[in-house]
């Protein structure tokens, strides 16, 4: 663009890389120096980072490095951090009546961001994420208002404490009573408890019953009959009308709320096999072992099961 | 073997520079942005804005610790973050604007690099003198002279750097207090980390690296380059009127008398009547020391001046240049300013639109709707309740629906809830649904949830607002 007498034009200085496009050549400038230094202390940096830190690998692990830095002993040390900040709260979680905890704010708040997340870790592989439990495998929903053994605060800490029917606790809900499997085939443990043994055509008739109980359509013819046999072998655990008994953890069937379902196939099956569901005892601490979760912990669940949406 | 010639250096050592004193407009010009941009800097933190006892009353705070932002009589919440990211397009379609327009003009007078650099240069100045005695004192081998003055400039320097790091933090809380805090030491160790590393920086990038991070650095000249064209107006040099330079006394010699004056004042190190290159900032010092000279030896000034390429033909033929807002006013700058205002109409609207309440709903969708012992479906949302009134204040929430739902909140039993000042409540909702009901049976409904915000002490106004969910029904009940 500008004319000749440039004096020092660059490219007589550094010449060009040779490539040209459109006229544009491209000048070979040198690289300054500094970058050079640079890219030397990167790599003396590199060397020096690999002796402090863990770096190299070996067969088993890696070099630890002249500093010891572990990340894993920083959780750590952050987790002991974060108990000894936790710890007087925690203190005046276990300390506090059951009930009182919901009314106090700064106990309230803490139980449900420690429950839930508590709830994530323990909790969630059978009663799900969202706590909405599975159907199908008994795995009960904690978010409706109908419970099994009581939805009080001090109910749940119960089972949570001891758990259902499992070996390890001595006070566990219902060690030894279960929903036995009528059927007159049935062999096994299940079918031990039952009072009488059903034939097919009696276990449609109970089931009936049940199915009118509940609000659903049924045979009338069938289940009069089926009356009969309920009053006879199941009204001892759910009761007159089958409204249910939570000192046996005896469900409720007249409501819309099932453990494993209330359509007719469901319903044939629990009669005919029989349930008997587990809950981990999760306070239970056996000699010479830590409980799974320590007393303010189980608290901090309560507190988090009972906001849910069912709790009474 | 009969090639002698050397071969190719690969690496060059950087060649300093000391640019010498220079008196003129744009001089000036730059000492006084300086002084402004620098007063703003320094001052900023310290201006109060009165916001109620519960409030910061720092006038600009980036609250990042309660992630709440503070710009006089503006308070961007984190939901709100829109308005920084508007505000930085609108600071980036400004550049794009300017540069378009006129060139590198950030670089040469507002980029803190440049205006650092020259505060740099300034104490350099004052301390080993104007171009010659530092050419001289470079060159000398070190003694105690040398030893010292560099010292003086290294510790200015520093200092320099240290103020820079400090006011930089002030940004970020309540400045008296961390002021105090940081005399007598309890500040936070962040505040004295950004501080050092600040104050380094500074004394490296302003002290020894200078030219070296607009060239090698710094990615924006070099995306500068697709925004101008043939009538971005930049500094040039006249060399139909210049060349062929040489002593005044020849006849034949244009007005360039080649005293170098525009390179030894030049920050960058560069001989402007090479053309535009690279590295030019275009700060405008050449244009000061070449009208110097012009004035000394009688000839008019803008032998190196602010032009644009199309004068370049114009005025090798005589006529007079473009006028200077055609130049200006092109397609591409009228796009930016359209572009650049409206997102300034936009952010303005938004500000005067948005209301002192606040609230986000989430259905819970794990499970999407719970069944009751009476049959009843039951769906849950989260409100995110924000109340942005000086205030603490209390909130209802009422719904329309195209079935009867009932409401409940978690853990109490009225359906209001007090939202404390200038907080956010994560609220849990429960909306029933009859059984058998439309809304009880439907795959899902619309559902309209109603916030009203019922009682303030002092502005009993009622506020509303509504926010849209769905409703899960149990289809095949």
């Amino acid at each position: 663009m500008f004319a000749k007498p440039i004096k020092d034009d660059a490219k007589d200085k550094v010449g060009t890389t040779g490539h040209s496009w459109d006229g544009i050549e491209e000048l070979n400038n040198p690289l300054p120096r500094w970058w050079l230094w640079t890219f030397y202390l990167c790599i003396l940096f590199a060397l020096g980072y690999t002796i402090a830190y863990p770096a190299w690998p070996l067969i088993h692990g890696a070099t630890p490095g002249v500093l010891g830095a572990s990340t894993r002993a920083d959780v750590e040390k952050d987790i002991q951090h974060f108990d000894a900040l936790n710890a007087p709260i925690k203190a005046k979680l276990v300390a506090a009546d059951l009930t009182a905890i919901e009314g106090d704010d700064a106990l309230k708040a803490y139980a449900l961001a420690a429950g839930k997340s508590l709830f994530a870790t323990n909790c969630a592989p059978c009663h799900g994420a969202g706590a909405a439990g599975v159907q199908g495998l008994g795995y009960p929903n904690l978010l409706d208002n109908d419970w099994l053994y009581g939805g009080a605060i001090d109910a749940i800490h119960t089972t949570i404490t001891h758990g259902v029917r499992n070996t390890v606790d001595p006070d566990a809900r219902n060690v030894g009573i279960y929903m036995p499997a009528w059927s007159d085939k049935a062999t096994g443990p299940l079918a031990d408890m039952a009072t009488a043994k059903l034939t097919g055509e009696q276990i449609g008739q109970v089931v009936n019953y049940v199915l009118k109980i509940s609000g659903q359509a049924a045979d009338e013819g069938k289940a009069t009959a089926g009356a009969a046999i309920f009053t006879e072998n199941c009204v001892a655990c759910h009761g007159e009308g089958g409204i249910g008994n939570r000192d046996l953890g005896a469900p409720n069937l007249t409501d819309a709320i099932w453990l494993y379902g209330g359509d007719e196939t469901t319903l044939t099956a629990t009669l005919t096999a029989g349930r008997g569901g587990v809950m981990p005892s999760w306070g239970y601490a056996a000699a010479g072992s830590s409980a799974r979760l320590t007393e303010a912990d189980i608290r901090a669940v309560a507190v988090y099961v009972h906001s849910l949406g069912g709790g009474e | 073997m009969s090639d002698t010639q050397d071969p190719p250096q690969l690496y060059a050592a950087r060649e300093p520079i000391f640019p010498r004193r220079v008196k003129g407009t744009f001089r000036t010009l730059k000492w006084w942005l300086m002084g402004f941009m620098l007063g703003i800097y320094y001052i900023t933190p310290w201006l109060r804005w009165d916001r109620g006892p519960l409030m910061p009353d720092q006038a600009v705070l980036l609250d990042l610790s309660s992630r709440r932002f503070f710009f006089f009589m503006i308070e961007i919440w984190p939901n709100e973050f829109y308005f920084v990211a508007g505000l930085l397009i609108m600071a980036g379609l400004g550049l794009f604007l300017f540069t378009s327009a006129a060139g590198r003009v950030w670089c040469g007078y507002a980029c803190p690099q440049t205006v650092w650099t020259d505060l740099f240069i300034l104490v350099e100045r004052w301390v080993e003198g104007d171009r010659n005695a530092r050419i001289r004192l470079h060159r000398q081998p070190w003694n105690w002279e040398k030893l010292i003055k560099n010292g003086i400039k290294w510790w200015l320097w520093l200092l320099i750097g240290l103020a820079t790091g400090g006011a930089w933090v002030f940004y970020f809380t309540d400045a008296p207090t961390l002021f105090w805090g940081l005399l007598n030491g309890t500040a936070s160790p962040v505040a004295y980390i950004t501080m050092a590393v600040l104050t380094f920086t500074t004394f490296f990038f302003g002290g020894f690296a200078r030219e070296q991070i607009c060239i090698y650095a710094c990615p924006w000249p070099r995306i500068q380059a697709a925004m101008m064209d043939e009538d971005t107006i930049t500094i040039g040099y006249r060399s139909w009127r210049g060349e062929p330079r040489g002593k005044q006394s020849v006849q034949t010699s244009g007005d360039c008398i080649d005293c170098m004056a525009c390179v030894n004042v030049c920050p960058m190190g560069i001989d402007i009547r090479d053309g535009q290159q690279l590295a030019c900032i275009t700060c405008g010092l050449c244009i000061d020391a070449c009208n110097g000279i012009m004035d000394k030896i009688g000839k008019p000034h803008g032998l190196v001046g602010y032009l644009a390429l199309t004068d370049e033909p114009l005025e090798k033929a005589g006529k007079a240049d473009k006028p200077i807002w055609k130049h200006i006013l092109r397609p591409r700058t009228i796009v930016y300013t359209v572009l650049w205002a409206g997102i300034g109409i936009g952010l303005v609207a938004a500000l005067f639109l948005r209301a002192n309440l606040d609230a986000s709903i989430t259905p819970v969708r794990n499970p999407p709707y719970v069944t009751l012992s009476n049959g009843d479906i039951r769906n849950t949302y989260d409100m995110r309740l924000r109340n942005k009134h000086g205030e603490d204040r209390w909130f209802t929430v009422s719904a329309t629906a195209g079935g009867d739902v009932t409401l409940a909140l978690e853990g109490t039993d009225a359906l209001r809830v007090l939202v404390k000042a200038n907080e956010t409540l994560v609220q849990r909702l429960f909306v029933t649904a009859k059984a058998g009901t439309v809304a009880a049976t439907a795959h899902h409904l619309p559902l309209r949830l109603w916030i009203n915000d019922v009682a303030g002490t002092e502005a009993p106004k009622a506020e509303r607002i509504y926010k849209d969910t769905i409703f899960n029904g149990k289809e095949d009940n």
